[in-house]
């Protein structure tokens, strides 16, 4: 065995022993939109999702010292994120047990309410589609992760939320030609990231 | 030469190409993308790639918060931090 093998083998281990450290000043920037992705694919209601996203940072908080540091920071955040996610929907169910019983069928509103009308529309996206799609979700989520911070900035603003060049280029500060050249460099790393799976 | 161009280079080429992604290309630069398409391959390459990307993203109908709720988040929560810091 060679040196360079040593040396990778001390490095890797070192890499996996090390703990995982909090940081909550960053937890915004970087877990944000990954969080609030993951909530949406799951709730579909904007402001309930930015919610719960909320409620998760303010719970992590609370329980940093719990926080044995054997996962990522991540992969903790989620975890609380699904339990508020749970209590989100025993809530609604809990409150949707006092029963309605609606005998008038007329008003076009109240149609779809029966559960005969609730069976699966065969034109509506499948099960399956969903799930891909959530699957699809988090992998542009992770490569974004993956990004510098100002790339996956600038792309989201552009690519997601469909903001003019100007705009982001009045918030951002930077010029026209700066943008595009940002925007070049995401998209080649984001090309490159998702051509292992999804491409 | 007159003052036309009808080449451009691979990097503008590209950067057009970015451009039409979003539907910011003029017409010309379109028209000009596409007859340098005609004979750089990397480059036909690199403009199908983009296209996919951008299919790609569009299907998986990712979301993200604003800025406004960012920021709104991120006060709340610098809050917090401080109640528990203290």
């Amino acid at each position: 065995m060679g040196l360079p093998t040593i040396l990778k083998i001390v490095y890797f281990y070192h890499k996996t022993m090390q703990k995982q450290i909090i940081n909550p000043d960053k937890w915004i920037d970087l877990y944000a939109d990954y969080l609030f992705n993951y909530t949406i694919t799951r709730v579909s209601d904007r402001d309930k999702a930015q919610d719960l996203v909320q409620d998760t940072f303010l719970a992590g908080l609370k329980s940093m010292k719990n926080f044995k540091g054997e996962a990522s920071e991540r992969t903790w955040l989620i975890s609380i994120l699904k339990r508020k996610i749970i209590d989100h929907y025993r809530k609604i169910n809990s409150n949707k047990g006092k029963a309605e019983v609606r005998i008038n069928y007329n008003d076009s509103e109240s149609e779809g309410d029966w559960l005969e009308e609730r069976v699966a529309d065969p034109f509506d996206k499948t099960a399956e589609d969903t799930l891909q799609n959530n699957e699809l979700g988090d992998a542009i989520h992770n490569c974004l992760g993956k990004l510098p911070t100002k790339q996956s900035e600038v792309f989201k603003m552009k690519t997601i939320l469909g903001y003019e060049t100007e705009v982001i280029c009045n918030e951002l500060n930077i010029t026209a030609s700066n943008l595009w050249v940002i925007i070049h460099r995401a998209r080649t790393a984001m090309a490159d990231c998702l051509k292992e799976n999804w491409f | 030469m007159s003052n036309i161009r009808f080449m451009i280079p691979c990097e503008e080429a590209n950067h057009v190409c970015d451009k039409t992604q979003y539907k910011n290309a003029s017409l010309k630069e379109k028209i000009l993308l596409n007859l340098h398409l005609i004979f750089c391959r990397a480059c036909r390459k690199y403009s199908s790639n983009n296209a996919k990307l951008t299919k790609t993203i569009k299907k998986a109908e990712v979301e993200c918060l604003d800025k406004k709720c960012k920021e709104a988040m991120r006060e709340d929560f610098n809050q917090a931090l401080k109640e528990v810091s203290n």
